[in-house]
């Protein structure tokens, strides 16, 4: 038996279409490179317009990118694109707006609480909990190697 | 476990479907198509239940019965607990067996219909199954609108409901025999791939039915799988060659390859899925083909993953089954 389920495996891979892993990578590049761009511009832009710090720039930024991820997936296109950029856009907090956005999107049928409350954070809450968790073991290592 | 039926007939078929199926090279051969998802219906689900109503009050119309003539209707589709099939079946008022097996539902449905019909327990049995592309992304992925990227080896769920009717009644479609499927485990895991899941099944499904029935596969104008895609389509025809010695040919196609332009619609990638995938090939396009008589002799093998995401997350294998029927044109 364990040799039948080994040959049916050469078979599968036989017949798996190669995935084209550079050409993906490459997007991803890509895309996660200009929307690093387009942050380091809102940042020199919102402290050049509103003579702010860029620590309180960087803010405004990201409040910006995660308000335009989740407009555009409401509006119906941002997966589109996140189908083509891949982790381009998945890794920065576009990806994260958009996770969310679209959980409560798809659930908002089931009502504020059952559907919108429980599932909004159905994707998000992993990233949530886990920067979290090692947000705390990077200060505890912060505290023991520089002392605070 | 294969039977023969004597008096088991086909007497017509209804198919609905969603917008990417109607652009297909199929469409022209369903009996309504929606331009939109929703199908004017507030849910994906709810949406679900609009097209397998459709399609029973479509096949109510044809065949110019009425909801009482029906002795029984069986139906399953993906959605937890069966829901759409229930909602649909409930203003019919009509005896109701609700039934799973994943992407294989509609033949489990047309075996066990035929049963009572041969039996003569019943006369005209509904058989129907239903799927939603958005509504088992919603339930078995990730939000419709997240859009995550897949491999080229995962399926597209298709949108419709598809509605068949047996009966004792004399016509030019005859039900000839059945087989039932045994659940098949080759420690498949990936829910991305389910041709590979559901290869295995397809081929000792066709495998029992060739023998017990002492056929070679050309006594057959067509042989369909249910929804391999077109990677499963190729891993069953090396599977069926390499450990079964027979040779799938011309005579073989996978609905889930047929039902879309796999050149065009590239967001289908392998091909379609779902329950109402084989049904709507099989209730739409083979139906007709059989009633002009340019098929006289098919074999129909509805493929179904028996998948749960709980047990997937649980690292369990992925189990899948295959029921199959033969259809014969009365001469």
């Amino acid at each position: 038996m364990m040799m039948e389920k080994k040959k049916y495996e050469e078979i599968v891979n036989k017949h798996k279409p190669k995935e084209t892993r550079v050409q993906n990578a490459f997007i991803a590049f890509v895309t996660g490179g200009l929307v690093g761009v387009l942050g380091q511009f809102l940042v020199d832009f919102y402290s050049w317009w509103l003579h702010i710090s860029s620590k309180d720039a960087s803010t405004f930024m990201i409040i910006t990118l995660i308000f335009l991820a989740s407009l555009f997936t409401a509006l119906g296109f941002f997966d589109k694109w996140v189908t083509f950029a891949r982790c381009g856009l998945i890794i920065p907090i576009t990806g994260f707006a958009h996770s969310m956005t679209s959980a409560g999107m798809e659930y908002r049928r089931e009502g504020p609480i059952y559907g919108i409350g429980s599932n909004i954070f159905k994707l998000a809450g992993s990233v949530i909990l886990y920067g979290v968790v090692s947000a705390w073991f990077f200060g505890l290592l912060r505290m023991i190697i520089m002392g605070g | 476990m294969t039977q023969r039926y004597k008096n088991v007939y086909v007497q017509d078929t209804a198919t609905v479907s969603g917008p990417y199926e109607a652009k297909g090279p199929l469409g022209k051969y369903f009996d309504k198509s929606y331009d939109d998802l929703y199908t004017g219906e507030k849910s994906w689900e709810l949406s679900e239940v609009h097209l397998l109503t459709d399609s029973l009050e479509i096949l109510l119309h044809k065949t110019h019965l009425k909801k009482e003539d029906i002795n029984l209707m069986i139906s399953g589709d993906l959605l937890n607990q069966i829901t759409s099939s229930c909602y649909a079946a409930e203003p019919f008022k009509v005896p109701f067996l609700g039934i799973y097996s994943a992407c294989a539902t509609s033949l489990e449905g047309a075996i066990i219909g035929a049963n009572y019909v041969e039996n003569g327990e019943a006369e005209r049995v509904i058989c129907s199954t239903s799927s939603h592309n958005m509504g088992s992304e919603k339930q078995f992925r990730n939000p419709t609108e997240y859009g995550a990227p897949k491999p080229g080896t995962a399926t597209f769920t298709a949108t419709g409901g598809a509605s068949l009717l047996l009966s004792s009644k004399k016509s030019t479609i005859r039900l000839e025999s059945s087989t039932i499927g045994i659940i098949q485990d080759l420690e498949q895991k990936d829910p991305l791939n389910m041709g590979a899941v559901m290869a295995p099944a397809a081929a000792d499904t066709i495998y029992r039915h060739l023998t017990d029935l002492k056929r070679d596969p050309s006594y057959y104008d067509l042989i369909l799988t249910g929804d391999l895609g077109i990677y499963g389509k190729e891993i069953l025809k090396d599977y069926m060659k390499t450990e079964y010695g027979i040779s799938l040919d011309a005579n073989y196609n996978d609905c889930g390859v047929m039902l879309y332009n796999l050149q065009d619609q590239k967001e289908v990638l392998a091909g379609g899925s779902g329950p109402v995938c084989s049904a709507l090939v099989n209730y739409g396009y083979v139906m007709k083909l059989l009633k002009k008589k340019e098929l006289k002799r098919v074999l129909l093998v509805a493929t179904g993953a028996l998948f749960s995401p709980t047990f997937s997350y649980q690292h369990q294998s992925i189990l899948s089954i295959a029921h199959a029927i033969s259809l014969e044109v009365v001469e």
